[in-house]
């Protein structure tokens, strides 16, 4: 399975987490298909913590973590 | 011809009661733009980087830039400049809300606080006239209570300018209080303020705007395309006013780099628990905006039956996870609480953290405590410790109000101080983030997080997605970054209109106000020499090579947990090529740069 991790705005109608089952989809991006959930809304995209594209891949036990634009000081 | 200054300070000596106006001198204005820059300039040329930070002989600073109270997007900003109590280097604490715009309003640039009063005191202006006013009857009084009382006084047009209880004991943690909920929060001028004797100060003004923009079309122009492209931008658009800072929170913990326990853990796997997510969906009323700013990061949140500012991501995350906490209510109170009493909301968090790991390892023992035991997650510990620090009684109060560093060296543990030239490090770890460490170690006034955001580009990808794992290029990019920053403080402009403008907007809109005709490469420049002369006045006040570091645990201890788990920092490599980019020796301006950057009062020093 991926866990999936939706943040502040992306919260809205989807919850906190999400799994999917890995065989399923093969890169984030489709991930965030299935979701519907496009790719310009997500500011932040991280598979296990670290920055990522759209296009890399996910496999089985990765936690993907999704952000709109959020920052601070 | 205008330019966006009203040319006036006013100097005030407590210790003979006179009262000066002197003029702002405008070639040194055009050199320094005004707030930050110029309040250093004005205490390093006055000879401040040598005395006794709490003696009559340090001086404060109140000082506004040229954008300060103007129509552009986010302009309220004011600073406290003066030799700080806590790092023995220069401080320039940064505030918003409506104070320094309604200092602006009153005709002054800066207000220069010299001497000692002989009866505690405070300064009410109104327009041209200054007077000290007897303030013994608000002695002891809480932050809030005495932004009230002066307004029923003064009326309600006022603004509020106080220290509370903190400042007044010279805690060395206290900050300066504004509008009830805003600080110019580090560095401990709340203590500089409290040996001066001077409790508050209180601004009523007449005009409603400044009416000396140079050129009043260009500037509305500039604004109307920078107002756009924050407008745009979905970040100062509308992501800060949607969660604040604290939208920070579950980001750096998702990259493993959420400081947890004092620094030896960096993911804390409840922190969705005092995230901003969860502060918006159990106490959030509205969001809050200082002087004509359109991002409103600010919290404005329902705290029992009290409506109050709530906590920055700072704050969240030191009484958080830094504490071993995830109790957001206890939270909200400690944060109450340091506005209240005056205190550093990033300090005197970190302090705590660093005595409860003394506590952890038995130096700190349990009858030191009062009945309030220093254990990790305690919610009685973060707020009743915060309350001993704002009006300390006990030896280990008084210790711990004195920041880290004394309380760790007291019991022979300096390596818990997680702190730079003596100022406790912000919230993102230095072993996950490469790049902040340099801003860290360099930072003059000792570790922040707000003279560099390094954070911008390498975790949120503003202007650009670096490697947060590397250390390619960060020099030059933290250098970039010091050196823009000094500028947009010193224009009294706030430094998140940065997530979204750059140095070419920063220009229209200083050209325009103040008739200047600086190209983007030129406003560096002066955030370059800005950047020198803090550094210079720190080498005459005994700064040296040495402390520009980090902490051993950042670069000895690698991450033990999350998704950064072994990483440590890499500052020793970095810190050379970031000298070689600033044109420094051994940490510190060769003549040849300072001549460069027209610093010739300082060649030789």
């Amino acid at each position: 399975m991926i866990e999936v991790r939706f943040f502040a705005t992306l919260r809205q109608g989807r919850g906190k987490v999400a799994e999917i089952d890995a065989e399923e989809i093969s890169t984030a991006g489709e991930l965030l298909r299935r979701f519907d959930i496009p790719a310009e809304e997500v500011s932040i995209l991280l598979i296990n913590g670290f920055h990522s594209k759209p296009e890399d891949p996910v496999k089985d036990g990765d936690v993907v973590s999704l952000f709109p634009p959020v920052g601070g000081g | 011809m205008s330019n966006a200054y009203y040319e006036k300070i006013g100097r005030i000596n407590l210790s003979t009661g006179e009262i000066k106006t002197e003029p702002l001198d405008l070639e040194i204005a055009k050199k320094f733009i005004g707030g930050r820059g110029l309040g250093t300039k004005i205490l390093y040329d006055e000879g401040v980087a040598t005395v006794d930070p709490l003696s009559p002989d340090n001086k404060l600073v109140y000082i506004t830039g040229p954008m300060t109270g103007s129509n552009s997007p986010s302009s309220g900003r004011y600073m406290v400049v003066t030799k700080s109590p806590l790092t023995g280097m220069i401080a320039c604490a940064n505030s918003g809300g409506i104070w320094g715009a309604k200092l602006k309003f009153a005709g002054w640039d800066a207000l220069i606080v010299e001497g000692v009063a002989p009866e505690w005191c405070y300064l009410y202006i109104e327009d041209d006239k200054i007077e000290i006013l007897d303030a013994s009857e608000y002695l002891g009084v809480l932050s809030e209570e005495l932004d009230d009382k002066l307004k029923e006084k003064h009326g309600a047009d006022c603004s509020v300018l106080n220290i509370g209880p903190a400042g007044e004991k010279q805690v060395l943690l206290s900050c300066v209080m504004n509008d009830k909920d805003r600080a110019a929060g580090r560095s401990g001028t709340g203590a500089v303020m409290g040996s001066k004797k001077l409790k508050a100060i209180v601004v009523k003004a007449s005009r409603k705007q400044l009416d000396v923009i140079a050129d009043v079309d260009a500037l509305k122009e500039a604004n109307k395309n920078c107002l756009k492209i924050m407008t745009d931008n979905p970040l100062t658009g509308a992501g800060l006013r949607a969660l604040g800072t604290a939208s920070l929170v579950n980001v750096i913990n998702g990259i493993g780099a959420l400081p947890t326990k004092n620094w030896q853990e960096s993911y804390c796997p409840t922190a969705d628990k005092f995230s901003g997510e969860t502060l918006a969906e159990k106490y959030l009323v509205k969001p809050g905006a200082c002087f004509h700013c359109p991002i409103a990061c600010g919290r404005i949140i329902k705290h029992d039956d009290k409506i109050v500012g709530g906590p920055e991501y700072e704050p969240l995350w030191a009484y958080g996870s830094d504490c071993g906490n995830d109790d957001l209510w206890a939270i909200d109170e400690a944060n109450r609480l340091c506005n209240e009493y005056g205190l550093d909301a990033i300090g005197v968090p970190c302090t705590i953290a660093a005595a409860m790991e003394l506590y952890q390892n038995g130096c700190i023992k349990e009858e030191e405590c009062d009945g309030v035991p220093l254990e990790w997650g305690s919610s009685k510990a973060i707020i009743e410790w915060t309350r001993r620090m704002g009006d300390p009684q006990s030896p280990l109060a008084k210790l711990m109000s004195s920041g880290s560093v004394r309380l760790c060296e007291a019991y022979g543990h300096p390596e818990f101080s997680m702190s730079v030239k003596k100022q406790e490090i912000p919230a993102y770890d230095a072993r996950a983030i490469q790049g902040i460490g340099i801003n860290y170690a360099t930072a003059n006034c000792g570790a922040a997080h707000v003279r560099g955001y390094m954070i911008a580009p390498e975790v949120l990808g503003i202007p650009a997605q670096l490697d947060r794992t590397v250390i390619d290029e960060k020099a030059g990019w933290a250098k970039t970054f010091q050196d823009l920053t000094a500028v947009i403080d010193s224009m009294g402009t706030c430094l998140f209109t940065s997530f979204a403008l750059g140095a070419p907007e920063y220009a229209s809109l200083l050209n325009a106000a103040t008739g200047t005709n600086y190209t983007p490469e030129e406003l560096l420049e002066v955030g370059e020499r800005i950047f020198n002369i803090e550094r210079m006045f720190n080498k005459a006040a005994g700064m040296k090579p040495e402390d520009d570091r980090l902490p051993k645990r950042l670069l000895q201890e690698p991450v033990s947990n999350g998704p950064s788990k072994g990483m440590v920092s890499k500052l020793p490599e970095m810190l050379p090529q970031y000298y070689e980019a600033r044109g420094w020796v051994n940490a510190f301006p060769t003549d040849e740069t300072l001549k460069k950057l027209g610093l010739d009062e300082c060649v030789g020093k």
